[in-house]
């Protein structure tokens, strides 16, 4: 039994190597391209901590979180957000198209997962390069809060990250499967774009009530990156915090697997 | 002219497609705007009371950031930069230069039918959250202040759509311009004051963005109604707005014409 998940385990770690290696040759072939939306990445990176150090010229701590510590605290959600980028948002904005040409079937018919396949079909390379400026923003900024982070709560900050990344995934999933009833699903998928702006804020400048509750314990985006930040900052006020992402990023995932198996029963084909 | 209206007309059922669409995007635009707001009242809640940042009290701060939201569903492009870019990457424009109908006011008419359709479904969820914010939403200080409100509110929409305009011309010389509009829409994010007040910026930048059409296209309408910007400063920040206008139509009209040039109709 063992043996037979690691074996289907390495199949498809090579089948994601040969869809890198795609991804290398259709990308190399529009360089610049390929540069200018590290660029466009990049400036909106840039945009997003403009914003945060103009707020901070204006006062010194937001809902207790000092100016450096939001800095990490960004960098953290864009990590998580280019990492998202890099594996999943260009095959999860297909799959409505997917659907409406009827490529769908074709993709079932293949020997292979077909969640695996419809979800990392494409990588987005620009995107690790994007994810490893984000990791130098956190950096700096943990130099600069002369942070001294142990092995363990290095290990913490991957691991909620990997949560995090769960929860984006399994949510835009989810919200791409709606493209089974509705051909137009790709607003909707476009409309997830605006969750991650209130990732990047920290929690405690939210008030208790309906907003606050719906984004921590509906959707889980005040969890995703501010949870990881508070691992390697030192302000985590209780280890359940951590128990609470992990166990959101677990009931998203589940939840959106539920409906895909759902969806792919009731799902009938658009062509032929 | 009467051809223009009924590209319009056209235009209008052609959107009306769109209206869920639209009521998705106007729904969850609101996410962020609350996020924003929370962040706004958490720093004003360690201020304490009567405070003040960049000289906006807290009840002139939020409504920045509502009428933010209102100049945005009325004046922002929505699917034309890319749709002028498709039409001439795939040679669709061709048709354009044998009939007696200009591109541009084409153009320019479904931007505004685009613009009606998007402005009246977005009042719903818009109007439903100021509603909910009335103690923080101000009325128009006085009445020049409303009268150039509308001025500058429709000034900066045709600055808006001449910008789009341009930039989606460049598919005349790149083959993918989506990078470009992002680039710039990037920048015209901060230096229109859409993220926050240009006043919030240390003082040399903030002066040196006011020499940029930016500001003419959200924050300079947005003030006006506030009532930040009265008497002389108004009518010659609604001056300075025309001449954008007519800069960006100037712009728009020599890129076509270079553009023409070098078109060599690809698949038309």
């Amino acid at each position: 039994m063992k043996g037979s998940t690691m074996k289907s385990a390495t199949r498809l770690l090579s089948l994601y190597g040969a869809m890198w290696r795609n991804s290398v040759t259709r990308e190399m072939s529009f360089k610049v391209n390929f540069l200018l939306w590290i660029v466009v990445e990049l400036l909106w990176f840039a945009l997003q901590l403009a914003f945060m150090s103009v707020l901070y010229t204006h006062t010194d701590s937001i809902g207790g979180w000092s100016k450096w510590e939001v800095v990490l605290l960004v960098g953290c959600s864009n990590f998580i957000q280019q990492l998202f980028t890099a594996f999943f948002l260009t095959n999860l904005t297909e799959i409505s198209e997917h659907i409406r040409t009827g490529r769908l079937d074709f993709m079932l018919l293949l020997p292979v997962n077909t969640r695996f396949l419809v979800s990392l079909r494409k990588v987005d390379l620009g995107a690790y390069v994007n994810a490893a400026c984000a990791l130098v923003v956190i950096g700096y900024a943990g130099h600069r809060l002369h942070l001294t982070p142990s092995a363990g709560q290095l290990i913490g900050f991957a691991v909620l990250c990997g949560a995090g990344l769960t929860v984006h995934y399994s949510l835009m999933f989810l919200l791409s499967g709606v493209a089974f009833w509705t051909v137009r699903a790709q607003g909707i998928v476009f409309g997830y774009y605006n969750l991650f702006n209130i990732a990047r804020l920290p929690d405690s400048a939210f008030p208790r009530g309906a907003f606050k509750a719906f984004f921590t314990f509906g959707l889980p985006m005040l969890l995703v990156s501010n949870v990881p930040s508070k691992v390697l900052v030192g302000k985590l006020e209780s280890p359940w915090e951590m128990a609470l992402l992990i166990g959101m990023a677990a009931a998203c995932f589940g939840v959106s697997e539920a409906f895909w198996r759902w969806s792919l029963r009731h799902y009938t084909s658009a062509s032929s | 002219m009467r051809k223009y209206l009924h590209v319009f007309a056209i235009g209008i059922q052609n959107t009306l497609v769109y209206r869920v669409n639209f009521l998705f995007r106007a729904a969850f635009g609101l996410i962020p705007l609350t996020g924003t707001l929370f962040v706004w009242r958490s720093i004003y809640g360690q201020k304490g009371e009567g405070a003040s940042v960049g000289g906006y009290p807290i009840v002139v701060m939020v409504s920045y950031y509502l009428l933010v939201t209102v100049v945005d569903a009325l004046t922002a492009v929505a699917e034309d930069d890319w749709q002028i870019a498709a039409d001439i990457k795939d040679g669709n424009i061709s048709q354009f230069l044998l009939k007696p109908l200009d591109y541009l006011t084409y153009r320019l008419s479904l931007y505004l039918s685009g613009r009606v359709i998007y402005t009246t479904v977005a009042m719903i969820p818009v109007s439903l959250f100021i509603l909910y914010l009335r103690a923080f939403f101000l009325p128009p200080t006085d009445s020049p202040a409303l009268f150039g409100f509308i001025l500058s509110v429709i000034l900066a929409g045709l600055l808006q759509f001449f910008i789009a305009y341009s930039m989606a011309l460049l598919a005349f010389w790149v083959l993918d311009v989506s990078t470009f509009i992002f680039i710039q829409f990037a920048f015209e994010y901060i230096a229109s004051g859409h993220l926050f007040p240009l006043d919030l910026l240390p003082p040399a930048l903030a002066t040196a963005l006011r020499l940029t059409p930016y500001p003419y296209l959200c924050y300079f309408p947005v003030s006006v109604y506030l009532g930040r910007i009265q008497g002389p400063e108004l009518i010659q920040g609604l001056a300075i707005q025309a001449a954008w206008v007519a800069a960006g139509y100037g712009l728009a009209r020599w890129m076509w014409r270079r553009g023409i040039r070098k078109y060599s109709a690809v698949g038309g």
